[in-house]
């Protein structure tokens, strides 16, 4: 899932701080699943930014309203009806959703709700770790499905660098080394020879360096 | 035993503290409630396991946003007991009381009358 963390409500406040109205606007999909920007998140911050106006003596309008995704067009219009009462919208979905709201409806200020973090996994309640960074051709094949792009703090490609600590990156003893687990990962799958095989030269771009990405399918194009 | 405690107090049950969100917290003072305590049963004694320990971290949750928006996180307590245990029940609902008697009123609760207040000003000053 893309992982998100909310917004200090004193950032939020800021933000909105001239406007009479604002519609805070949640997601039900990843940052629903990450606790920072579903339809209780929403609720939260809906009242908080209530109290908050009340106590400045401000009469703001503040709506609450989350839909499926904010990353879909068909979705996004499930506001047309309701988006004129509101001046301002506060995002609560991803980057992608914030923007993307800001692209259907242009004449409204939007501004985020949430800080969009990575792609990652819930290890436990409360946790969550990155796993892909969205490399664009995908090597996991060869690494016993463990991530050096993402996991390895300098995106090493054969074999972990001198830093490399009891299974630990140099970075921080909080790291765990992502060559260190590639290696245990293809002993336990018997298949060490695959660590011995030099990796070509990666084609980085696919990833972001070769500027934002699209991709387009003429096989689903209507 | 019949014992008494402060009449300001009201009573909304739920089937376990851990039905208790963030939100239904903030939900009273956005309402007018000038404290909040979640009465959990003891630690260790929730018929659903970790239902009074979920409680205790939205209550922790709660305190953060309401210390962030000026209305102080002093207001929100939790506190456990076990269902027969009346004179601590009755111990815990004073001490809240006497809390909130120092804190003063929910500044939510003033900033609406002043709003009302203004508004009907300003309806009176309008009529012909
Ligand atoms: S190799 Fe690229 S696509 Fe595959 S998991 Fe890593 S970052 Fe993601
Ligand atoms: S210690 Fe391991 S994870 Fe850290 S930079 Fe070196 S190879 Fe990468």
């Amino acid at each position: 899932m893309i992982v998100a963390e909310r917004k200090p409500i004193e950032e939020i406040l800021g933000q909105v701080k001239q406007v009479r109205s604002v519609l805070v606007l949640g997601c039900n999909e990843c940052v629903t699943v990450c606790e920072a920007g579903g339809k209780k998140e929403v609720g939260v911050l809906a009242s908080a930014l209530r109290m908050l106006f009340l106590q400045q003596g401000r009469e703001v309008n503040v709506g609450e309203r989350t839909l499926e995704r904010q990353c879909d067009t068909e979705y996004l219009e499930e506001i047309r009806d309701m988006i004129d009462a509101f001046d301002a919208v506060v995002s609560l979905a991803c980057g992608v959703g914030i923007q993307f709201t800001a692209e259907r409806y242009p004449s409204k200020a939007v501004y985020p709700g949430v800080n969009t973090c990575f792609m990652g996994a819930a290890l436990e309640r409360g946790v969550w770790s990155e796993r892909c960074q969205g490399c664009g051709s995908c090597i996991l094949a060869a690494t016993g499905a463990v991530c050096p792009i993402t996991r390895c703090a300098k995106r090493l490609l054969n074999g972990p660098c001198g830093g490399s600590t009891a299974g630990k990156c140099e970075i921080s003893k909080d790291v765990e080394c992502a060559w260190q687990l590639i290696i245990d990962r293809l002993k336990a799958l018997g298949r060490l020879e695959d660590y011995e095989r030099l990796s070509p030269i990666k084609d980085w771009s696919t990833d972001r360096a070769g500027g934002p990405r699209k991709i387009i399918r003429e096989d689903l194009r209507s | 035993m019949r014992l008494g405690y402060p009449s300001s107090i009201r009573i909304i049950r739920v089937p376990c503290t851990g039905k208790v969100d963030v939100l239904h917290i903030l939900r009273c003072f956005e309402r007018g409630a000038d404290g909040v305590t979640v009465v959990g049963c003891r630690e260790g004694d929730c018929h659903y396991q970790t239902g009074n320990f979920r409680a205790k971290k939205r209550v922790q949750q709660a305190q953060a946003i309401l210390e962030q928006i000026g209305i102080g996180g002093t207001r929100v307590r939790m506190c456990n007991l076990s269902s027969s245990d009346a004179p601590l029940f009755v111990r815990f609902a004073q001490e809240m009381h006497a809390a909130i008697m120092d804190a003063g009123p929910n500044p939510v609760r003033t900033a609406r009358m002043l709003q009302r207040a203004s508004a009907g000003t300003t309806a009176a000053l309008q009529q012909p």
